[in-house]
């Protein structure tokens, strides 16, 4: 049952979900492949519209996957999984460990949490660039733009500093002048 | 019992406003809720909500609906920390929902299709950003680096979550070891930074 998979894939990422939504890629594209929600390319286009839109960039997908997969009762059911183990945690670490973030343990998961995360943004890069049809051997207009797009935004996000959510938009009009 | 409920609804009405600046990173949010709680609503300390802010990030999840969560949980208990989550998430549900709504209504659209052509490849540029703003302050030695490049591989083949075990499991073991051996491991203090002065540190971890 869809709703049962949604749930129980949002709600386990919900446990390990360190180092912010790009790091979450891999587990929802696992998620995705896994029921076959939808294709690797609408996959994309959904975390484009994810990183738009205000709020935590996890959840956001989370609730567009629930909701291309299940329509409102998915994105309610997604939103839901993903809230859940914050809550559980929250209250858990609030009533007992007020002093968490100075824990040696915690210190030293976090040591080797933080490349972890770095090798899952990696991974996702990998997986999301073989979907954007970017890597192709040929040399075409589309390809050749492509490359140059990818150029582009890497520099205005490096070296000038822009919000991600105007290089999503500028790109964007930048496709409608292309390739329509 | 009346008072108490307003009090509830108060929790989640500061949130509910708050929560839409989270445009592009949850500490952003930062700067509102010191103005909101602290100095409006004076339900807690400035120092209060750094140290909250900090914990906020030792515990899975986003930074926003965390720190939202813990600040009710002080305010009002466990029924504070219901309200709190509810007012931080529910105008970025609906925000987003509409956003994804208008476009499964117009996906067909043959100049959407082609914007989102380029925004797949904008896709890819940005998570290569997050990857390496987060590198920076992950890979502090030969050892965190190790991790990082055996965690690539290992991805294509363990499902994720198994992989984010191992590198916790791993982070602890490496440390003992390397205390066995003598070495001091220098760690990041993550209480003495200020969360509002270091932006960089963030990116990647609140959104």
């Amino acid at each position: 049952m869809v709703l049962w998979e949604l749930f129980h894939t949002f709600f386990l990422m919900g446990f390990v979900s360190f180092g912010g939504g790009y790091a979450m890629l891999p587990i929802m594209e696992t998620g995705v492949t896994q029921y076959g929600w939808m294709s690797a390319e609408k996959l994309t286009n959904i975390i484009a519209i994810a990183g738009m839109s205000p709020g935590p960039v996890a959840a956001n997908s989370a609730i567009l996957i629930g909701y291309s997969a299940a329509g409102i009762n998915g994105a309610l059911v997604s939103a839901f999984a993903i809230l859940l183990p914050s809550l559980i945690l929250v209250i858990a670490v609030a009533a007992c460990f007020t002093k968490l973030h100075h824990n040696p343990i915690v210190e030293r998961m976090f040591y080797g949490l933080k490349p972890i995360v770095t090798s899952l943004i990696i991974f996702a890069a990998i997986k999301f660039a073989l979907a954007s049809n970017m890597i192709i051997l040929e040399v075409s207009f589309r390809s050749i733009s492509l490359i140059l797009i990818f150029g582009l935004s890497l520099f205005a996000l490096f070296k000038l500093r822009w919000n991600p959510v105007y290089v999503i938009i500028l790109s964007g009009l930048v496709g409608v002048a292309l390739y329509s | 019992m009346k008072a108490d409920t307003r009090l509830l609804f108060q929790i989640f009405w500061t949130f509910f406003r708050i929560s839409p600046v989270t445009f592009g990173g949850g500490f952003a949010m930062v700067p509102l809720i010191i103005k909101e709680i602290v100095d409006k609503k004076k339900w807690l300390t400035t120092e209060e909500i750094t140290d909250v802010i900090a914990l906020s990030q030792t515990v899975p999840g986003a930074v926003a609906v965390n720190s939202a969560t813990f600040i009710g949980h002080r305010i009002g208990g466990i029924r504070g920390a219901l309200a709190a989550m509810f007012g931080v998430s529910l105008p970025t549900f609906l925000i987003v929902l509409a956003f994804g709504i208008s476009y499964f209504h117009i996906h067909d659209n043959p100049k959407l299709e082609a914007a989102f052509i380029s925004i797949r490849v904008t896709i890819v540029a940005i998570i290569v950003y997050a990857a390496i703003k987060i590198a920076k302050t992950a890979i502090t030695d030969k050892t965190t680096f190790f991790i990082m490049a055996a965690g690539v591989p290992l991805l294509f083949f363990i499902h994720p979550i198994l992989v984010i075990f191992l590198g916790a499991i791993t982070g602890i073991i490496a440390i003992y070891i390397k205390k066995k051996l003598g070495y001091d491991t220098e760690m990041k203090k993550n209480k003495e930074d200020d969360p509002t002065n270091n932006p960089d540190y963030y990116m990647g971890a609140g959104i």
